[in-house]
């Protein structure tokens, strides 16, 4: 288990009339190489909780362990919590600050204090593993960059750390389709590749079906469900009701079965469903 | 950390401090301020102390809220309070090496300490119990007649207003920055003042960036919807004197006229 929060709280503001809870009774694992896709309405408590998981923000009350290490042991080395757990922003690309390409992204190793060579080998690593090619872009500055290759630097720049654990706070927000399908394309990669565990956030269904195994459904504060994709998407009403939804190929697979066709409506990809249209077919043109 | 600056914070309410017209609460403040200056002696800080504690009842603040917006303040405070106590010369009390203290120094530091205080807690009454929109259309109102002599009363309102806009939104975004910057390792709270000063460029970099970026989809938000100055602009909430402030403003200028007064009765 690389990650367990045991019954963390967390509020904001408390004792002013701002108070506001923000995590109630947060209870969770995570295994070593799992690809976890975090779903919930907005206000629902993601963005802290994913800051809870490299110590930038402290819970209230309980407890979080990271690689064996308890957060609130006073021992315990923030920077080394920090390497582990890699935490990705939201819109990544505004913290970029360096004149160059190569000098953002190797401002995380620096700070690890990695000897040159080594630094100069996660950047080359890093920039290969987010498809932006070295030779051509580590002397340029990264506000000459498009939005999606920007953020792609600032991945890049998370990455570098080598982390064992990749959070990504919606990193295809505002990104256009294409942009969005490379960036997913280069986080399946990562984590097929490299072995690393990834905490998805994302309010997009389709893209949480497509790569993630297994759902944190967090709603009103609180973690409202757990289970493989599969058995999340297959309470499509419990989710709506959360303000959430199922992928729409999820959906139109329910209707088909609903119309009386006797097809599996558990399926989550295009290609899934396609597979399984095509079996019905065949075995209607059969019978 | 950055959240804990309560200086010019608004403290929601719906008492009748809060819904005096801002134009009576900022003529109250600078009579505050001025009066506290025309004080010489112990005794009046009582009707002072009275005045704090009323406004704080009855507006429902929280006294955690007031003292917090001391804290940062607390520096010069007790400088002022160090300085005027070993500085004033007169009959010596105690001598600790170098040091004296005399009996006028130890009046003098204490008096100007609680003078501190209160000018901090009064005029942090007045942000607290404000809106920023109103304070600052109260400010407009006010400037307003300096216009014929060529105060921008508007522009300058509204460059306020825009400011205070932005105040909670950047202090979110630096808190944003800092953090994603100490997701990737970097250290804002220790070294040296020159490494401190140097780890700060991760931070105000993007800060900058973001803040000029924020500035000029403002402007063409604003040129959007037509804004052309202040010039025959009307508004929704338009500031109207009711009998309470007149009440108000009258009793205050009797009572800070007789804190001022005080300087001069012999009792």
């Amino acid at each position: 288990m690389i990650i367990q929060l045991k019954n963390v709280n967390y509020t904001y503001n408390p004792g002013t009339p701002f108070e506001k809870k923000a995590l109630d009774d947060v209870n969770l694992e995570v295994n070593e190489g799992e690809f976890i896709g975090l779903i919930g309405h907005t206000g629902s408590g993601k963005s802290t909780l994913v800051q809870h998981l490299n110590g930038l923000m402290k819970p209230t009350s309980g407890e979080i362990i990271i690689d064996g290490k308890s957060l609130s042991d006073k021992d315990t080395k923030m920077k080394e919590i920090r390497q582990k757990v890699g935490l990705v922003f939201q819109y990544p690309e505004h913290q970029l600050f360096e004149e160059t390409i190569y000098k953002d992204i190797a401002f995380g190793p620096k700070n690890l204090g990695l000897s040159d060579e080594e630094v100069d080998e996660r950047v080359r690593n890093a920039m290969e593993l987010v498809g932006l090619d070295f030779e051509t872009l580590k002397e340029r500055s990264p506000f000459e960059l498009s939005g999606g290759q920007k953020r792609r630097v600032a991945i890049a720049g998370v990455v570098a750390m080598k982390p064992k654990v990749l959070v990504l706070d919606e990193p295809t927000a505002g990104l256009d389709p294409r942009g969005r399908d490379d960036i997913l394309d280069e986080i399946r990669n990562l984590y097929e590749k490299e072995n690393i565990t990834i905490i998805l956030v994302s309010h997009s269904m389709e893209d949480i079906a497509r790569l993630v195994n297994r759902i944190f459904v967090m709603h009103k504060s609180k973690v409202a469900m757990t289970g493989t994709t599969r058995e999340v998407f297959s309470k499509a009403d419990q989710l709506e009701s959360m303000g959430l939804g199922i992928p729409q190929i999820t959906k139109f697979m329910r209707r088909f079965k609903s119309l009386g066709h006797d097809v599996k409506d558990d399926v989550l990809t295009i290609e899934e469903a396609k597979e399984e249209i095509l079996k019905y077919l065949r075995s209607n043109r059969d019978a | 950390m950055l959240k804990d600056i309560t200086i010019g914070q608004y403290f929601p309410g719906t008492s009748i401090i809060h819904k005096l017209d801002p134009r009576v609460k900022i003529v109250i403040v600078a009579m505050f301020i001025a009066s506290l200056f025309f004080v010489t002696s112990f005794w009046p800080y009582i009707l002072v102390v009275a005045f704090i504690g009323t406004i704080i009842s009855v507006a429902k603040l929280p006294l955690k809220f007031i003292i917090k917006g001391l804290k940062p303040l607390m520096f010069i405070i007790l400088i002022t309070f160090a300085i005027n106590l070993f500085l004033t010369k007169g009959e010596v009390l105690f001598e600790i090496g170098p040091l004296t203290i005399t009996k006028e120094g130890l009046r003098q530091s204490v008096f100007m300490a609680l003078r501190l205080v209160f000018l901090i807690t009064g005029t942090s009454l007045l942000t607290l119990t404000t809106s920023p929109i109103a304070l600052t259309d109260g400010i407009e109102r006010l400037l307003s007649p300096f216009k014929k002599i060529g105060l921008p009363a508007h522009e300058l309102a509204m460059m306020m207003t825009i400011a205070l806009r932005f105040i909670p939104t950047l202090l979110e975004e630096t808190d944003k920055i800092m953090k994603a910057q100490m997701a990737r390792g970097a250290d804002f709270e220790s070294g040296n003042i020159l490494s401190r000063a140097r780890n700060l460029v991760p931070l105000l970099v993007p800060l900058f960036i973001n803040a000029f970026r924020r500035a000029d989809e403002l402007a063409t938000a604003m040129e959007a919807r037509c804004y052309r100055g202040g010039e025959g602009r009307t508004r929704l909430n338009e500031l109207k004197f009711r009998s309470r402030d007149y009440v108000v403003l009258f009793s205050m200028v009797v009572f800070f006229g007789f804190i001022i007064s005080t300087r001069y009765l012999v009792i």
